[in-house]
């Protein structure tokens, strides 16, 4: 169900949900753990087994890293866990990027999982992205295969001269053959374009209209950040 | 006698670095005719099929498309000229650029301002001519060689051009998408001109060759009448493959 709501609302929905999520100061826990349950909720809904979207949010890795770093280093309070001499103002901004920065990756991986790649393209030419980026973002989604399968056979016929990258040594080699992949790729965008003004290019790509979606669609579609609201101004009223 | 799909008058171009490509080539194709352009590598068949469209602005002589002169100023008959000479590129992922095959076969034709009901059955009717039908829907990257060749004719068709140009058609395929894509080139009622090193292929479909060499055309006539002209293939570097002989 949610992977055929219309992708433009989905989009509006993933940003607005994690704007107010950043937008909760940290302290107030019993807000997060709300925005955790519906988030959770949606999953269940989409679903999105939990097993890919583990391996999925282990994109998230490298900058909680710092974040795990920040309550050891810091100016103030301090109090101790155990053998740990921690920083409270360390603490609370680590934990911050930490909750917020999964609370986001998860949303975007709903939103990635179930909406194809073309789709959110689609769904950002309908929301007015200016046509150029969308432009350049489609040809790099048909592309990629191409000049990875490019790589791919630069590497092999590398490898068959009896070529092993194995330290600095190297370098020199993988950075002309990345400099041969850039003029290939420049030529075929070259050949592209020659290809495209010949079937009639004048700077449109097709595009279809948006089609008009009434507002029960618009209003399922942005369940998840409505609860996420409700649950941050239910917080404030009581006072947490 | 009617106006030919194609008609090209004493074309001579060199590209801004000085190097000469064309030096007067006169080339006239009927409505309906099938023509080889053969020559070796570097003749200047590139070139040739770069001003039928207008891609290179024509510095010396003239090409008429279907009585229409082809003029790279003129950004509106341009835009007509570009929809009568389908031009597939040899290579089908230059040529196929949108993400998928039904997005890429609607592409002309929408430039060509069609649109709703009207463009999908164009794409339809495309499809079908080169037995594409049921990969409408998917990205070019998870089709064969062949089937992208064939989806790349497929969105010239689109555009209903009044000549179809192929360059080195055959080229990469393997012997049955070779010889599915010669039953479908040939079921079409089109003129067609196709750039080619493939003499069988040549001898295959096109009643008639031209021979480019140095920039002018060398030898017009029949392909039979070429082909079995040794000499005349020797001092063209062309060869029939090793065993194939023409009676």
């Amino acid at each position: 169900m949610i992977h055929s709501l219309p992708s433009h609302a989905k989009i509006v929905a993933a940003l607005l949900f994690i704007l107010i999520c950043v937008s909760t100061p940290i302290n107030r826990w019993q807000a997060f753990v709300g925005y955790f349950v519906v988030l959770f909720i949606t999953v269940a809904a989409a679903k999105i087994p939990f097993t890919l979207l583990f391996k999925r949010a282990l994109i998230e890795i490298p900058f909680i890293f710092f974040a795990l770093l920040m309550p050891f280093f810091g100016t103030g309070e301090r109090f101790e866990v155990g053998p740990l001499n921690l920083y409270r103002e360390g603490l609370l901004a680590g934990a911050g990027i930490f909750i917020k920065g999964t609370l986001g990756v998860i949303t975007a991986i709903i939103l990635s999982t179930s909406t194809t790649a073309r789709e959110i393209l689609r769904g950002l030419e309908r929301l007015k992205l200016p046509t150029l980026m969308v432009q350049i973002a489609s040809f790099m989604l048909r592309y990629v295969n191409v000049v990875n399968d490019e790589m791919e056979r630069m590497k092999i016929a590398r490898e068959s001269r009896g070529f092993e990258a194995t330290g600095i040594q190297h370098w020199k080699v993988i950075a002309t053959a990345a400099g041969a992949l850039f003029i290939r790729s420049y030529e075929r965008g070259e050949r592209v374009h020659l290809a495209m003004i010949s079937r009639g290019y004048d700077g449109v790509l097709p595009h279809d209209e948006p089609p008009r979606i009434p507002l029960s669609t618009w209003i399922r579609s942005l369940t998840l950040p409505i609860s996420a609201l409700i649950i941050s101004i239910t917080t404030l009223a009581l006072g947490f | 006698m009617s106006t030919p799909s194609l008609e090209i008058k004493e074309l001579a171009f060199a590209y801004p670095d000085g190097n000469q490509a064309l030096f007067g080539v006169n080339l006239s194709v009927q409505k309906g005719e099938r023509v080889a352009l053969l020559g070796p590598n570097g003749a200047g068949k590139t070139t040739l099929v770069m001003h039928m469209n207008g891609i290179h602005p024509t510095s010396h002589g003239s090409v008429h498309v279907a009585g229409q002169l082809v003029d790279a100023k003129d950004k509106a008959s341009l835009k007509q000229i570009r929809s009568k000479v389908g031009i597939v590129f040899q290579d089908p992922d230059d040529q196929l650029f949108m993400p998928t095959v039904g997005e890429d076969i609607a592409f002309g034709p929408y430039n060509m301002g069609k649109r709703g009901a009207e463009l999908d059955a164009i794409v339809d009717e495309a499809l079908q001519l080169v037995g594409m039908s049921e990969f409408k829907d998917r990205p070019p990257h998870h089709l064969s060689f062949g089937q992208r060749r064939r989806v790349a004719v497929a969105t010239v068709l689109a555009m209903k051009p009044e000549i179809l140009v192929l360059d080195e058609p055959s080229s990469n395929l393997d012997p049955a998408s070779r010889r599915e894509l010669a039953d479908i080139l040939r079921s079409l009622d089109i003129t067609m001109v196709m750039v080619t090193h493939d003499l069988p292929y040549a001898f295959e479909l096109c009643p008639r060759s031209v021979i480019l060499k140095g920039g002018i055309i060398v030898a017009d006539g029949s392909t039979h009448e070429i082909l079995t002209n040794s000499a005349l293939l020797a001092a063209n570097r062309l060869e029939l493959p090793v065993g194939f002989s023409i009676q």
